[in-house]
């Protein structure tokens, strides 16, 4: 299975996966440059995965740049800063770019073109003197979350159970979705900034080997990457190169490709000794623990149909409108706006949606010129198979869509639904243009839907069986407390006739004697 | 700019590659063309007419249920499907039988083989090879007359002479004995049944018989084989169910023929007679009725093949491709259900 396309590690092959046009070459024309400041920023509270912030400010204070304003609420939560400074002037539900649309909490702050700053923070020690705990607090304070896409709290990442050895650091800079470049421009402009963060990151995990894994159709950014290496004069790291087919960029595929080894179902990549982080992630890791810099910007490729495709350094809480227009529009009629890949991106209602923490790229799709074809009508399955034949999770979509389409949630999981990774490839090949994804998205919520309500059902059941035996309960005990009583009572009874018999036969024994006691008492 | 809050949100992915299903049974139709014109060269124009006959009753059937049904009528005629099985059913029938035959049987595969179990993709069974058995099951006489290929002594008629054969029962002037042949099978069948070895036939028919089976038939074969070479290297098809069928079936028929060279013919012959290729490439492959797991398609593949040499060798017909496709079909479900791939992440299956 192993081969080997350079010197070095060798490299595995995962199944399936689909050869994209890779339409990369339009947005990597233009250096990266920061995004021009806009009038007002939108932060949502729920950027990541996991609870929602919960705000810190009110309506009409003023902030500054990189104050925090809403702190994590759980564990699994990230803290949420300014991006720049200038005055609260909502805190409401807002769009977001989420599928389904919908709106969330968010702090709205109208900018004053200061930029100013909070007071920089105490820059902490050489990182390589602390705890990995008190580095794991500083990055989880800054407000990092996965950069890739899911956006896990980073710091959580960087925490292995105990027990768990890490063996191998992968970071993802495979980037396998078309369109997106955010991550290319940054590891050819910034490559030293990412070998920063990668050893902050090492030496969180304590991590053995690095493997940094680039998909070969990114010349340049490898270059980069490996001449930053020689000047640092890393060791154990290395720049890996990836075949270019999609989904390599798919945590799970990834560390196949790397590693050959498969991350278990239902489990974590810590279970084989692997942690994967995004480039983008090691780059925010690096200003937050060198330069004390909380996460408020990141990179954003703006591609598609607007007139000058380009990546932009950009505020979080940026409106996607705001971004087309410094790209100079989109001619012709917008007819998509997507938040990410055309593969697995969520398309948005409006362009006045923020760039959160995960917004890698906003793809303008337009009538006109129509760099995505439209998905013609969906035809009946004709089983033919080519589902499998690219599934990275080698499962049977043919088989998931028949069950989903049939609302047996029992057969679909029985066909691993829960093991799809939505990425797609099923999809893009299939003839007959079913929307396979979407039923599988659909079988997943009907599913969870389902367990919300047996989880209730359960715990209404257990709420009555509670009830009924407390109720047995008290009424056994009630009976054994009258019982108990009438025990009681009746050997009192028995008592005092005994009592009374023996004073009576006393009486007859003594006559003489009882006189005086009997009355004088 | 103004704000837009009505874009389009349909779910990811939001692109596709350019296949289709009309384009896939289009591949099919590529597929056969030159096996088409060999037959037209060996045989003459028997086969475009019947294909025509087949197509416009296929597409009428179709028209007409899918009406009954209420369902929209362009867009699954113009799926190709039925163009395809019409096209498959054709090449299975004696180029000069008549038309009725073809439009029975075009009636019988996309009525009632495909429509009434639900249309494309519902149907279990190959609706092509059910109307063919349907036809060799009612009338024999007409589905076992084959026409002599050129080579042989026959003569391969013009557009006119086949239509007027086809439609009016009119024979050519040249009369219709160089019309009649019994197929190599058929041969190698019914001398065997009267006990004259192998050895024996090859040498009084010697002159019906090229390098591997009959001569003419056996080229078309070729161009059989050609198309579905083609229908590979577009993916149209899976490769495991040729490779398993052919594979079984060579296999099979060259362990019997060590064993006795006289009585059972050799693994090329078995091959390039009658519709092994044609079955291996162009009917067993049909997506919608054979298995769908990769090593559930190697397993169907086989039952085909070995169904083909078990039906020929001792069953009552001279070709067994049609049966054993039926019952494998039948099986394909089943099959499917206990290969399923070990999914990424999950321990090997025991």
């Amino acid at each position: 299975m192993a081969f080997e396309p350079t010197a070095g590690r060798p490299l595995y092959h995962f199944h399936g996966g689909v050869h994209l046009p890779g339409h990369k070459h339009e947005s990597t024309r233009l250096p990266i440059r920061p995004a021009r400041l806009p009038k007002i920023l939108v932060i949502p509270l729920a950027q990541h995965i996991g609870q929602p912030a919960e705000p810190l400010v009110a309506v009409g204070e003023t902030v500054l740049k990189g104050q925090l304003i809403a702190r994590a609420a759980d564990y699994v939560s990230a803290p949420v800063h300014a991006s720049s400074s200038g005055t609260v002037v909502a805190i409401e539900d807002r769009p977001i770019p989420h599928p389904s649309g919908r709106s969330a909490p968010c702090i709205v702050i109208e900018t004053d073109g200061q930029e100013q700053w909070r007071w920089r923070k105490e820059l902490p020690e050489d990182y390589r003197d602390m705890d990995p705990s008190h580095l794991r607090n500083l990055i989880r304070e800054a407000g990092i979350v996965g950069l890739g896409g899911a956006g896990f709290p980073t710091a959580v990442k960087l925490n292995p159970l105990p027990g768990k050895l890490v063996k191998t650091l992968i970071l993802n800079g495979a980037e396998c979705e078309p369109y997106i470049t955010c991550d290319d421009m940054l590891m050819r402009e910034r490559p030293y900034d990412i070998l920063s963060g990668l050893e902050v990151m090492r030496h969180a995990l304590q991590a053995e080997t690095c493997v940094i894994a680039v998909e070969n159709n990114k010349p340049q950014a490898i270059e980069a990457l490996r001449q930053a290496i020689r000047a640092r004069s890393l060791t154990e790291v290395e720049v890996v190169e990836v075949p270019t087919v999609y989904p390599a960029g798919a945590e799970k595929q990834l560390i196949k490709t790397v590693t050959g080894e498969e991350v278990p179902s239902n489990g974590l990549p810590i279970d084989i000794g692997v942690v994967c982080h995004n480039v983008g992630t090691a780059s925010a890791v690096h200003r937050a623990v060198t330069l004390g810099e909380p996460l408020i910007s990141r990179i954003v490729t703006i591609a598609g149909g607007v007139a000058e495709p380009r990546n932009l350094e950009v505020l979080i809480g940026t409106p996607f409108h705001d971004l087309l227009e410094e790209c100079h529009g989109v001619p012709g009629t917008l007819d998509k706006l997507i938040m990410g890949g055309p593969m697995m991106g969520v398309a948005v209602h409006t362009d006045a949606v923020p760039v959160i923490k995960t917004t890698n790229c906003i793809l303008a799709v337009t009538r006109a010129d129509m760099p995505l074809p439209h998905r013609g009508e969906a035809r009946p399955c004709i089983r033919c198979g080519r589902c499998y034949d690219v599934c990275p999770m080698e499962l049977l979509p043919q088989q998931l869509y028949w069950y989903a389409r049939a609302k047996d949630l029992d057969k679909v999981q029985e066909y691993h639904l829960f093991d799809c990774i939505e990425c797609g490839c099923c999809d893009y090949v299939c003839p007959s243009h079913i929307p396979l994804v979407q039923y599988y998205r659909y079988a997943k919520t009907a599913i969870w839907a389902r367990e919300r309500e047996r989880e209730k059902a359960d715990l209404a059941r257990r709420r009555f069986e509670a009830r009924q035996a407390r109720l047995e309960r008290e009424k056994r005990e009630r009976a054994e407390r009258h019982k108990k009583r009438r025990v009681a009572s009746e050997g009192e009874r028995q008592a005092k006739i005994l009592d009374a018999l023996e004073k009576a036969k006393t009486k007859k024994r003594t006559p003489g004697a009882d006189d005086g006691e009997g009355d004088g008492a | 700019m103004s704000l837009r809050p009505h874009l389009h949100t349909p779910s990811s992915p939001h692109i596709h590659d350019t296949s289709s299903v009309p384009r896939l049974m289009m591949t099919v139709f590529v597929a056969l063309t030159p096996a088409a014109i060999a037959h037209v060269w060996y045989f003459g124009w028997g086969l475009p007419i019947q294909t025509l006959t087949a197509i416009v009753f296929a597409l009428g059937g179709e028209a007409l249920v899918l009406k009954l049904r209420r369902r929209p009528v362009a867009p699954h005629l113009m799926d190709g499907s039925a163009l395809v099985t019409a096209t498959l059913l054709a090449f299975s029938l004696p180029p000069y039988a008549p038309w009725w035959i073809a439009a029975l049987g075009a009636l019988f595969a996309i009525v009632v083989v495909k429509q009434l179990y639900g249309g494309l993709g519902y149907n279990p069974f190959n609706p092509a090879m059910a109307a063919y058995v349907m036809l060799l099951v009612s009338f024999p006489l007409e589905m076992s007359t084959w026409a002599a290929p050129r080579v042989v002594g026959g003569t391969p008629l013009d557009p006119i002479q086949a239509l007027s054969l086809i439609y009016f029962g009119i024979p050519p002037a040249s009369g219709l004995d160089a019309l009649s042949m019994a197929t190599p099978l058929d041969l190698v069948k019914t001398q065997l049944t009267n006990d004259v070895t192998l050895t024996e036939t090859f040498t009084e028919y010697a002159h019906l018989f090229g390098d591997f089976s009959g001569r003419g038939i056996e080229w078309i074969g070729n161009w059989i084989l050609l198309g579905g070479l083609f229908l590979l290297y577009k993916r149209a098809i899976a490769w495991q169910i040729p490779l398993a069928m052919l594979g079984t079936l060579f296999v099979v028929a060259l362990v019997f023929n060590l064993h006795d060279p006289d009585t059972y013919p050799s693994p090329l012959f078995h091959v390039f007679s009658g519709a092994a290729l044609f079955g291996a490439f162009f009917i067993a492959t049909d997506p919608v009725t054979a298995a769908t797991t990769p090593k559930g398609r190697l397993i169907y593949g086989a039952g085909v093949g070995l169904l083909t040499y078990v039906i020929r060798t001792w069953g009552g017909y001279p070709d067994g491709v049609a049966f054993a496709v039926l019952l494998m079909n039948m099986a394909a479900p089943t099959i499917d259900y206990y290969t399923q791939p070990r999914v990424f992440g999950h321990a090997p299956k025991k």
